[in-house]
């Protein structure tokens, strides 16, 4: 255990096999049923293999069921149907196997900034002053040095989210999942923490599941863009993103980059969907 | 361009074929200026409240001594200090003093704990929180000083009635503050506790816990004068020590002096008392938004 935490960042994937996907979806299928209302089909039928260290954006209008999609790769909620299958084994139901990471940066107020990277290690049963040991580096190359004896209260959106994507990063889990992380924060910000996600990314050699509204960020960050549908959520479309890494932001002028977006917003807005429930 | 549409605004509002045509023109077209008070220099508030302090015990004892209230009932400040060196001198004042202060800081302790674990592993069943739920409100609503006589008898005229009536004054203000802070939880970081592996006993330490702190902190300040009252309650029925027995004895003598001296006394107790809570609070609710009541 305590070996395993002392992941270094730089280092290539632990995973050495591109054979076998990181992670599987298979046919997952949820439906809610609250009383004596007829149920209410979240997503129907979502498969999907992610490479290892791949990152995926999943972009979708709201109330496509992203969240309940979420919900269940994070082990939360027993989907109605289907399976998820990490290194092979079959995870559904499980919690605590990949991490997860939300829009409000869930950082516990009652805790210093250091304290709050390390909360997810400590969860995971590692002694609170080796996890220190392992967090008070990273702080301090990811730009979070200055803050570690903070309190939540003091820091601005940017850092909080900066907190909480240090603390999903530093779990043990290979796949981390991040649900719309970026969603709050004002354009300048957005921009700076993409650019700080992806070096993370890089360095800590994670796979990412990325959901998000915003199509140019989904461009921007991703290997690989799945369109779900509408309720209920269906994966619509895929493709690859070869555009080169690393990407300068001049990236959204590349031809490929507006025939990509050109895709994505022709099917999200196709069907006759209303404009503004995209907003939400 | 701008301008140009500004200026034309209410022009169009008044012209027939705007929609907005039939609303009143509002009446107060000149704004409100807010105002707001300007906070004093911390040195002018001292000096106030002092002033106040000895304007109040002046004109008491200017009243008296001019005849203006009568100081078999009123006493007079004067008459207070003669009665209070009269009881240092006796040398039971300490020890009544003390009788007092151990009853309700144990009371209080024993009060609040047990409160707070009530109110707490309310959280683990919400089933169980159901069920005790009615018979915590009923045991809220009802008078515990009501309890004295019966308190008196289980637990005797020594100190351990006082502590239990103290105790039974707390516990349920704690227990109730510690099951709204339950309940408060943010229910999406219960959530990121389960999702990264953690058990229900990591969420409850680690969630619950330092999430319901501040509720029961607040919770304190109204027990101290909750556990004051408890053990003076007790000490008024039957007891051989403590302030609430001075007072008692005090008022049954017509001695409106020494009724004095042991509310003065009791009042700075409250504050020695109240100064230690407000230590705690700031240890226990570090980062979280408090306000002191």
């Amino acid at each position: 255990m305590s070996q395993s935490i002392m992941t270094e960042p730089a280092l290539p994937p632990t995973e050495p096999s591109t054979l076998r996907p990181k992670l599987r979806l298979d046919g997952l299928t949820h439906e809610f049923r609250t009383g004596g209302a007829p149920p209410v089909k979240a997503i129907e039928g979502i498969s999907l293999d992610v490479a290892p260290g791949a990152f995926v954006s999943l972009i979708g209008q709201s109330g496509c069921g992203k969240s309940t999609l979420f919900n269940i790769m994070a082990g939360l909620l027993q989907p109605s149907a289907g399976r998820v299958v990490l290194d092979g084994e079959d995870i559904t139901g499980r919690a605590g196997l990949v991490s997860y990471m939300l829009q409000k940066d869930l950082l516990l107020p009652w805790r210093t900034i250091l304290d709050n990277v390390i909360f997810g290690l400590e969860i995971q049963g590692v002694d609170r002053r080796e996890a220190r040991a392992v967090a008070e580096p990273l702080m301090d190359r990811y730009g979070l040095g200055r803050f570690k004896t903070h309190y939540p209260a003091s820091l601005s959106g940017g850092m909080r989210q900066r907190a909480a994507l240090l603390r999903t990063l530093l779990c043990n889990n290979d796949v981390i999942l991040l649900d719309e992380p970026f969603a709050a924060l004002d354009a300048q910000t957005r921009f700076r923490m993409q650019e700080w996600l992806l070096t993370l990314w890089k360095d800590f050699g994670r796979t990412v599941l990325f959901v998000t509204h915003d199509v140019d960020e989904a461009i921007f960050l991703s290997d690989e863009i799945c369109v779900l549908s509408p309720r209920p959520g269906r994966i619509a479309d895929r493709f690859d993103v070869s555009l080169p890494r690393p990407r300068g932001r001049n990236v959204v002028t590349a031809p490929e980059f507006i025939r990509a977006k050109e895709r994505c917003l022709d099917l999200l807005f196709s069907g006759g969907q209303p404009a503004d429930s995209e907003a939400a | 361009m701008t301008d140009n549409v500004l200026s034309d605004m209410p022009a169009a509002a008044q012209a027939t074929s705007s929609p907005a045509a039939h609303l009143k023109r509002p009446l107060r077209r000149k704004g409100v200026v807010i105002a707001h008070e300007k906070s004093w220099k911390r040195s002018s508030i001292w000096t106030l409240q002092v002033g106040i302090f000895v304007a109040l015990i002046g004109g008491w004892e200017l009243a008296t001594r001019l005849g203006l209230i009568d100081p078999f009932f009123w006493s007079s400040p004067s008459r207070i200090y003669n009665a209070f060196i009269i009881v240092i001198g006796e040398g039971t004042l300490f020890q009544d003093t003390w009788f007092t202060f151990k009853a309700t800081i144990i009371g209080f302790l024993l009060g609040s704990a047990i409160g707070a674990a009530i109110g707490l592993s309310l959280w683990w069943s919400i089933n169980a929180a159901a069920v005790v739920q009615p018979y915590i409100v009923v045991f809220n609503a009802v008078p515990k000083i009501a309890l004295g006589p019966l308190i008196i008898l289980i637990f005797g005229i020594g100190i351990s009635s006082k502590i239990a009536l103290a105790v039974a004054f707390t516990a349920v203000i704690t227990a109730l503050a510690a099951y709204a802070g339950v309940r408060a939880v943010d229910d999406d970081l219960v959530k990121l506790t389960l999702s990264l592996g953690g058990r229900r006993r990591d969420v409850f330490l680690k969630i619950v816990v330092p999430s319901a702190m501040p509720w029961i902190t607040s919770s304190l300040h109204i027990n101290i004068g909750l556990a004051l009252a408890g053990a003076i309650a007790g000490e008024f029925i039957s007891s051989q020590y403590g302030l609430g027995k001075i007072i008692m004895y005090a008022g049954s003598t017509y001695d409106m002096a020494l009724i004095w001296v042991g509310i003065i006394i009791l009042a700075l107790l409250a504050i020695v008392l109240y100064g230690a809570v407000n230590w705690l609070e700031h240890k226990f609710t570090r980062g979280q938004n408090v306000k002191t009541i």
